[in-house]
């Protein structure tokens, strides 16, 4: 065999002190720390127990899940409808075109997220852009309540989540050969025929990457909820942020954390389960 | 002859500013090997995606089978198309890529089934079904994308240069079978290919393209020993191109024309003091002193070029214009560079494939 393979892989070893340190030490903390008990006053008793496990399941706490995962679907459902159709316009215009529309969608990322959703309360509060608009057209009388509400949480997570959807998909459809969907159509499939049964199993990977990548993190941003959604719109976020830092119940904090972490590990599952991908290496 | 199957009546197309067809027409008749025979960018592949509907023409009408379908799309038309790069559905195992027309129609499974494995054996890879695409080599691909497009019964076939990817041997070996295949089943090949080779070995008729041109349509041995453009004959065989013009017209029917300080035959017609394009074909000029044509070429031997079967000799014409002869290789006596010798022709083989006055 080549002995070179065998040896110690030294250019790795910053990478792995760095995964241990801040990777594999932190998330060995929180799960830790979800079995301790919460302490009277301030941080936690070194005591084992199950409470915080126990406590999840109560009504209050199942809400915010449905409630997480609902807009987590909505989400990824409503970006793939938007992804898709223009990812693949996208990689139909001539070479020049595409590579402006591309950077076109990558330039808020210059911009901070949260800045950006600032943007979107100026646009739906009620003396906002959209309202004023709509009245001076005489559309309407009284503002419309389009702010603090779960469409608006759901607007801003579409629009903050959107290209990596773009990105995903484009990525697959720009990689499909072109005869693949003509040979279809010579060989007898209608439009629509030939994008179910061609496009769309060819570009599979780019679906399924685009997904994980948009479905992922909606589950646990909180800010766009905080912000948009007012006080009423509870995510699991939103959850883990007010245990830790309001509530300031760690243990609690730590099982939700612990939670999530599962469940997303369950959404990497299935889209390996789908892609037939081993890796992630569809989405990377 | 047969009836005609699919005829393209004055086919205009422009891509952008460049016009890649203009004013092509033909006819194709029923069962018949139609070659496309032309240099890279001459149109050849864009009448073809126009037969198929893959592109539509700016004017000009599609007929097949009597029908006019230049606005149908591709799924509608009764032809189906073997893609240079194959396109097999690399997602789809063979069998699945085969029966992918079939089952658009509808047809019951057990009759998919049976006229997979009926193709599998025509393309001669039984017990193919299985594999995907990416495990077959190049020439089980072509012949799986040879099947996905026969089993729908085409009134015609297209073949875009579909073995432009295979190496030599396995080009020779696959245009025997797709000749055959296509005589066995009596479907209307229209076949595409730069290499003349190729066309000259498989068709019926070939048709010579150049920008966006139909220049000649005929058989193989019309369009190789009667060229009528210049472009055809250089484009297909190598030819001698000769500036002549003529001397006088011949009881015969031959011209006599002055050529290069010396005299030559060529069959045609024309008027004393026309000057005239010749092509003959360099194995179509013999040595010798005394021609039974009544003319010989006076020239000197300037050098050889041995290449096993064939001995190319060039040779200098008294005016400093050269002349090539191919002749048999082997052990025949040749002469030495720089003897003088005489050539001459059949007059027939030298074909007049310009006009003054005509481009």
């Amino acid at each position: 065999m080549n002995k070179r393979q065998n040896r110690f892989p030294v250019a790795a070893v910053p990478f792995l002190l760095w995964t241990v340190v801040f990777v594999a030490v932190p998330l060995l903390y929180i799960l830790c720390m979800s079995f301790l008990k919460r302490a009277q006053t301030w941080g936690v008793v070194a005591e084992f127990s199950l409470d915080s496990y126990a406590r999840m399941f109560t009504p209050t706490y199942l809400k915010v899940y449905a409630q997480s995962m609902w807009l987590a679907v909505l989400t990824t459902l409503f970006t793939l409808l938007i992804g898709y159709p223009f990812s693949y316009f996208v990689s139909r215009l001539p070479e020049r075109r595409r590579s402006l529309v591309l950077l076109l969608v990558v330039v808020p990322f210059w911009t901070n997220s949260l800045v950006r959703i600032y943007g979107w309360m100026i646009l739906l509060r009620s003396q906002g852009v959209i309202n004023t608009l709509l009245i001076a057209l005489g559309v309407i009388d009284t503002p419309l309540k389009l702010l603090y509400n779960f469409g608006a949480v759901l607007v801003g997570m579409i629009y903050a989540l959107l290209p990596f959807m773009i990105l995903s998909t484009y990525s697959a459809i720009e990689k499909l050969d072109p005869s693949l969907v003509e040979a279809a159509r010579d060989l007898g499939a209608g439009r629509w025929r030939a994008f179910w049964t061609v496009t769309v199993p060819m570009t599979r990977a780019g679906i399924m990457a685009g997904c994980v990548l948009v479905f992922i993190p909606s589950v646990g941003l909180f800010f766009i909820s905080d912000l948009l959604g007012g006080a009423k719109t509870m995510l699991l976020g939103n959850l883990i942020k007010n245990e830790l830092l309001t509530a300031r119940d760690w243990p609690m904090g730590a099982a939700l954390s612990v939670v999530m972490m599962v469940m997303t590990l369950l959404v990497i599952g299935i889209y390996q389960k789908c892609s037939g991908e081993r890796g992630l290496e569809g989405i990377l | 002859m047969a009836e005609t199957i699919l005829s393209l009546q004055n086919i205009h197309k422009t891509f952008g500013t460049a016009e890649a067809l203009s004013g092509v027409s033909l006819e194709v008749e029923q069962g018949e090997f139609l070659t496309l025979l032309g240099p890279s960018g001459c149109g050849k592949t864009t009448t073809l995606r126009i037969i198929a509907g893959l592109e539509s023409p700016d004017s000009g009408r599609v007929l097949l089978q009597g029908q006019d379908v230049t606005d149908w799309e591709p799924n509608r038309r009764n032809v189906n198309t073997v893609f240079q790069s194959y396109a097999l559905f690399p997602h789809m195992n063979v069998a699945k890529n085969i029966g992918y027309g079939l089952r658009l129609k509808k047809t019951p499974k057990p009759e998919i089934s049976r006229r997979v494995e009926e193709m599998l054996e025509l393309v001669q890879l039984p017990g193919y079904g299985g594999r995907m695409p990416n495990q077959l080599s190049g020439g089980q691909r072509q012949r799986v994308a040879i099947a996905r497009a026969i089993v729908n019964d085409p009134a015609v076939l297209l073949l875009d240069e579909p073995l432009g990817a295979l190496d030599l041997q396995l080009r020779r070996q696959m245009q025997t079978e797709l000749k055959a295949l296509q005589k066995d089943l009596g479907i209307t090949f229209i076949y595409i290919t730069h290499d003349q080779e190729e066309a000259l070995n498989m068709s019926d008729r070939i048709g010579i393209m150049n920008a966006g041109k139909i220049l000649q349509l005929g058989t193989p041995d019309d369009v190789y020993e009667r060229p009528q453009t210049r472009f055809a004959a250089e484009f297909i065989g190598q030819s001698n191109i000769l500036h002549a013009s003529v001397e006088q017209v011949c009881a015969d029917g031959t011209l006599l024309l002055s050529f290069a300080g010396g005299r030559v035959k060529a069959a045609g017609t024309g008027h004393p003091g026309e000057k005239l394009v010749l092509s003959v074909r360099t194995e179509r000029v013999r040595f010798g002193a005394e021609s039974q044509y009544g003319f010989a070429l006076p020239g000197t031997v300037k050098a050889h070029s041995y290449t096993g079967g064939m001995l190319r000799t060039t040779l200098l014409l008294p005016d400093g214009q050269e002349l090539t002869v191919n002749g048999m290789g082997g052990g025949h006596s040749r002469a030495g560079v720089g003897e003088s010798v005489q050539v001459y022709w059949n007059p027939a083989c030298a074909v007049i494939v310009e006009r003054e006055g005509t481009p």
